[in-house]
């Protein structure tokens, strides 16, 4: 798989000088439900490099969880995974064994999660909830471990870490217990974060703080991040590239500077124009994408966005609601999903 | 945690304050007078009159009742529990050995019923809607459904009389296995319901998905991450079951002639003799607080969120 990507080297831009860690394609996973088959995460093609800062940005249900999930194998029933492709490292996930699986988990992909409170296991000790990992999985003696543990938790800024390694998860702020994860996360130094929301349930300062440490964390180890958000201003702050999802797919992929100098898609520029710009005297109303995110699985046919896509109101492209555009490149590193800028012989 | 298990000992002193004036007041509930009952018929009135003057006196019958209680309770904290009134042996000598027997049945129950019933209910959870799960539930709706005694004669009749692996009245740890597992069996079956419901909800959380992310084995998932915090609802019902097990010890031992207390007090019931019925009935509550003793302080031991809570 990552023998065919090699491009020559005239042709390579900044970032496929590096071969990607994590190649998604054509990921597909759906949910079982009284009404039928629904589809969450729909022909996603995903590409990741080492070190660099992937933003997975949409609003509340387009599937960006599912997807974060789906690249760890760990959907719950009714879901599962499809079809597609998830290439780690030029080995397939969705071929592994079970037991495969897991052993990469934690080890190559780690993840981080929206809630750090509850994703903490509430009778057990901060450190030994760190230590475990050496322990199950590197064997190692429990003293030892311990101290390794108390050492991640230093690093992820607990003050006063060897006693706070006893303590239990009610007894953290939630800016701790996310510091927590992180260094649960960071432990047998994966090669791919995946966090979802992970600053979501934090008051901005300690969002900064974390969003920090896992950003310093990329450059350091040319570790790669998956950061899950739909906090269009974390994404400008920490991310290199940005891809946007709605209604299980991927409409707009493009470099940080570019998505916001010039966004292609008008699910895209709807979200962009939704920003307050902190003119808080200014009268005018805060602009909205008009509608609500579909229903999936009721119109798998189109672009998901057609009924409230404002191009199509215009009455523009009738194929918009009975086909579903490609994925078309309209600059380097720079891919949309939509019938506006779709000509016969691009792609 | 010292403050706490301080705090469930001085809640504990009323209780068992409570249980003393129960048990005290049981001989007056005792349609006959446990001296006539027993001299009845066997010596001519005169003699009759001037031996139950004189037992009245021995046991401070001819006393004001709050008198008697305050002996009574003495007596007790003393560790005298009194006289049987038909052997005139000491209660405390018959019903310490017999005491020891019940805690093996009892103890020996538990132990299968918290193994099976958890496991169980642990798998059925694990493998919802699976053959698995509906075998459990089944299982555990018979075990619910079938009262103490009735168990203890199938038992009998399929593995003394049928396939007769165990004789129907063993001795030592022989005598042990039927009556054990008879109650323990019954005491799985809610123990498997509710480990079952626990372990549902805990599979849900998000700590379990995020036990899975650290690239735990479900083995580990299941029984380190998962099954303790399931375990507090377990250990609040085994407190309670209990009382129900030392219940349905008295009915199994009669039924397997197991030297127990609850044997003792069949035999004291029909003898009429109060001081042993009283003395039984002590212990078993006696027994009862403690163990709700154990399991409170177990709760903060489970989980430290507890803790906090007194």
């Amino acid at each position: 798989m990552t023998a065919l990507n090699r491009i020559p080297i005239a042709e390579r831009d900044v970032q496929e000088e590096k071969l990607p860690l994590l190649q998604v394609r054509g990921l597909r996973t759906c949910f079982e439900s009284h009404y039928g088959s629904v589809t969450a995460v729909n022909e996603l093609d995903l590409t990741v490099y080492p070190g660099e800062v992937l933003a997975l940005v949409g609003e509340s249900g387009c599937g960006k969880s599912v997807t974060a999930m789906s690249l760890m194998r760990l959907v719950e029933a009714p879901g599962r995974i499809e079809s597609g492709q998830i290439s780690f490292d030029g080995r397939d996930l969705l071929t592994l064994s079970t037991q495969e699986m897991t052993e990469l988990r934690g080890a190559e992909i780690a993840m981080i999660f929206q809630q750090p409170k509850g994703s903490l296991n509430p009778v057990k000790r901060i450190g030994s909830q760190i230590a475990e990992q050496f322990e199950r999985r590197r064997g190692m003696p429990h003293a030892k471990a311990w101290k390794l543990a108390v050492g991640l938790l230093e690093r992820v800024g607990i003050p006063g870490a060897a006693e706070k390694a006893k303590a239990y998860p009610h007894q953290l702020s939630g800016g701790q217990a996310q510091r927590v994860m992180t260094a649960i996360a960071l432990a047998l130094e994966p090669r791919l974060l995946i966090a979802d929301e992970p600053t979501t349930a934090l008051d901005v300062t300690v969002q900064a703080q974390i969003l920090r440490l896992l950003t310093e964390r990329c450059r350091s180890h040319q570790t790669a991040l998956i950061l899950v958000t739909h906090d269009l201003g974390v994404v400008a702050q920490v991310a290199d590239r940005v891809a946007v999802m709605y209604a299980g797919r991927i409409v707009e992929e493009a470099p940080v500077e570019t998505l916001f100098a010039n966004p292609s898609h008008p699910y895209t520029r709807g979200l962009l124009n939704a920003i307050p710009r902190g003119n808080h005297y200014s009268e005018s109303r805060l602009e909205e994408i008009p509608g609500t995110v579909p229903v999936l699985g009721r119109n798998p046919e189109g672009c998901g966005f057609a009924d409230r896509c404002q191009a199509s109101y215009a009455g523009r492209l009738n194929q918009c609601s009975t086909q579903t555009p490609p994925t078309t490149r309209i600059a380097q590193g720079h891919t949309t999903r939509c019938w506006i800028y779709h000509s016969g012989d691009a792609q | 945690m010292v403050y706490y298990i301080i705090h469930r000992i001085l809640i504990a002193i009323p209780v068992i304050l409570g249980i003393l004036l129960l048990t005290f007041f049981i001989k007056a509930a005792i349609p006959t007078d446990a001296v006539t009952a027993l001299y009845e018929g066997q010596v001519t009135e005169g003699e009759a009159a001037e031996a139950i003057a004189n037992i009245r006196a021995k046991y401070h019958l001819d006393k004001p009742w709050y008198q008697q209680f305050v002996i009574y309770v003495s007596d007790v904290a003393r560790g005298d529990l009194g006289e049987s009134i038909r052997t005139r042996q000491p209660v405390m000598d018959e019903i310490g050995y017999r005491y020891v027997n019940t805690l093996l049945l009892t103890f020996s129950a538990l132990a299968i019923g918290v193994s099976v019933g958890v496991l169980s209910g642990v798998l059925a959870a694990y493998y919802k809607d699976t053959w698995i799960d509906v075998t459990a539930t089944t299982f555990s709706l018979f075990g619910i459904s079938i009262p103490a005694f009735f168990f203890g004669l199938v038992l009998i009749l399929v593995f003394s009389v049928w396939l007769r692996w165990i004789p129907v009245i063993g001795s030592g740890w022989q005598g042990l296995i039927l009556p054990a597992f008879c109650l323990g069996l019954i005491e799985a079956a809610p123990l498997s319901r509710i480990a079952r419901s626990a372990m549902l909800d805990v599979l849900g959380r998000d700590y379990i998905r995020a036990a899975r992310a650290k690239g735990m084995r479900e083995s580990t998932v299941l029984f380190r991450h998962a099954l303790p915090n399931a375990l507090l609802a377990v250990v609040t019902i085994i407190g309670l079951q209990v009382g129900n097990l030392l219940g349905g010890a008295f009915i199994i031992e009669v039924i397997f002639g197991w030297h127990g207390i609850g044997e003792l007090a069949v035999q004291a019931i029909q003898w009429r003799d109060f001081t042993i019925t009283q003395a039984v009935i002590l212990v078993g509550a006696g027994t009862y607080v403690l163990v709700n003793l154990i399991v409170d302080i177990l709760y903060a031991w489970i989980d430290p969120r507890i803790n906090l809570g007194t």
